[in-house]
């Protein structure tokens, strides 16, 4: 899928218009959800965690720590990048395979395009570009999602929570974490992409290479997960 | 001019093209012809370059397609437009938006620029007030003249046509080939159209090339089509129950006979419609 697709642009400012556009759908398209799901894994993870910490000689702001750990190491990014795989994933893969199949693709060959340099690679460089900005808000908005789920429940005050949060901080599980989106980010992409680009018959093909790409990248996104997680940590 | 020379392609075991000759002239109508499954998709694909063939050439004014450098392959690409059996426009686009296209593409001009030739191809199409509509907003013919206006908005030298009837009705059929044929005459462009439409041959085929098989079974002109004594022809084009009447006509004043059956096939005919009997001799008798 890559021999051919770093060649010249035919015309740089199509190219970034296309790359704007990949920007938007994967990154602003994303925020809705994304925002959704951090706030409420942050918050579940603060009553859960309250719920397993019964001893009266642990601190209340280990739940903080907690919380923070969980989210950046491995809620935001992991939980986040599975969603993101359904949602981009799958709109990458449709809106390719139905290029194919309707000939859309044939078409801007024939006008002498490189349909994978134009098609693909925009969307592969905006995932790697806006999903590790999606993952940064995941874990702002745990974080504060669990925040506001532990100062709501009176498990644990909002000032023990910030207190909890900025103790032992390390920043290194932030570049863990974001290395990891990076990796993500460029699964969710190229897997539909390769799906949907090369995706052969009708309707019911598309589909069938849609949900193919958003199962092989889920798994592949575990599988890097690990791998990871065993190498970095 | 395209000249195509000992094209052959297979998939697997299966051959599709087993070595097709022929030349495609400037300012004409080239048809391929022939029943479905007979390689003209295939054939007009590797002519494109959407497929490469396992052996021939393709020679665009002298220039073999599949020998030439990726920036020749380029250049020649901007010299051909393709419409499309599906239209193959683009979803996310509106009409002016899928003609400009290969303009934003290919050209440097301003917009204004630009947006004075998308009118003039979207008029030259009869497409008029439908600027903003989006593909899933306009009918089948309307595509397909949208899809006409994006393939000669770059005023190309080769314009290729997939079955651009199929799906539509035989009066905005017409509309199409006649289109097609005035812009290949007033641009003297090579137009290569891939149909299995009688009317279209019969209308339009200054050229026409009739595939059997994946082999080249005849070639010749409209007005040597109907005359022609190849079988395989004849049966390809006399299939319709309307030609098949010109075809016994044809025989008639060739021989100055009925052929045989026919008189049983039309006594039939008559007894089943006016609800009669008709004698031996073709009298009328009781019911």
């Amino acid at each position: 899928m890559f021999n051919g697709m770093f060649r010249t642009p035919e015309n740089r400012k199509m190219y970034w218009k296309q790359f704007m556009l990949q920007c938007n759908d994967i990154g602003i398209g994303s925020l809705g959800i994304i925002t959704i799901i951090s706030v409420f894994i942050g918050a579940v993870s603060t009553l859960q965690t309250a719920y397993q910490l019964v001893s009266p000689i642990i601190p209340k702001t280990t739940i903080a720590q907690i919380v923070r750990d969980s989210v950046i190491l491995e809620f935001a990014p992991t939980l986040s990048c599975i969603v993101l795989a359904g949602v981009v994933g799958s709109k990458i893969a449709s809106e390719l395979g139905n290029m194919r199949v309707s000939e859309q693709i044939d078409a801007l060959e024939i006008m002498g395009i490189n349909t994978k340099a134009y098609l693909i690679l925009p969307k592969i460089l905006a995932g790697l570009i806006m999903i590790p900005l999606l993952i940064i808000i995941s874990m702002v908005l745990g974080i504060w999602g669990g925040r506001l789920a532990g100062n709501l429940s009176g498990i644990i005050d909002a000032s023990i929570f910030d207190k909890g949060v900025l103790m032992d901080f390390l920043p290194y599980n932030v570049v863990f974490a974001l290395t990891k989106s990076f990796v993500f980010a460029f699964l969710i992409t190229a897997i539909p992409a390769f799906y949907g680009y090369y995706v052969k018959g009708g309707a019911l093909e598309i589909g069938k290479a849609s949900t193919r790409a958003v199962v092989v990248a889920c798994v592949l996104l575990l599988l890097a997960d690990y791998v990871l997680s065993f190498l970095m940590l | 001019m395209i000249e195509i020379k000992n094209i052959k392609k297979s998939f697997g075991d299966k051959t599709v093209l087993k070595g097709i000759d022929s030349v495609f002239y400037d300012g004409k109508c080239n048809l391929i012809i022939g029943t479905s499954g007979s390689g003209k998709t295939v054939l007009i694909k590797c002519m494109v370059g959407l497929f490469q063939p396992d052996a021939g050439e393709v020679l665009y004014a002298g220039n073999n397609f599949f020998d030439i450098s990726n920036e020749q392959k380029k250049n020649i690409r901007k010299e051909i437009g393709m419409l499309f059996q599906g239209s193959a426009l683009f979803d996310s686009l509106n009409v002016e938006q899928n003609v400009m296209f290969p303009l934003e593409m290919f050209t440097n001009d301003k917009y204004s620029i630009k947006k004075k030739r998308v009118n003039e191809v979207l008029a030259r199409v009869n497409i008029v007030d439908a600027n903003k509509k989006y593909p899933a907003e306009i009918s089948g013919g309307m595509k397909k003249r949208v899809a006409l206006a994006r393939a000669i908005v770059l005023n190309p030298k080769y314009l290729f046509c997939d079955e651009p009837n199929s799906g539509l009705d035989p009066q905005t059929s017409l509309v199409i080939d006649k289109l097609i044929k005035e812009i290949t005459t007033e641009f003297n462009i090579t137009t290569v159209i891939n149909t299995h439409d009688m009317n279209s041959v019969m209308e339009i085929g200054d050229n026409i090339l009739y595939l059997y098989m994946g082999g080249k079974e005849w070639e010749g002109t409209n007005k040597d089509i109907i005359l022609s004594k190849n079988e395989k022809l004849n049966d390809f084009i006399f299939a319709s129950e309307f030609l098949k009447d010109a075809k016994t006509m044809r025989t008639i004043q060739e021989t100055g006979e009925i052929p045989e059956g026919v008189k049983e096939e039309l006594r039939d005919s008559i007894e089943e419609n006016l609800n009669i009997d008709l004698d031996e001799d073709g009298f009328i008798g009781k019911k």
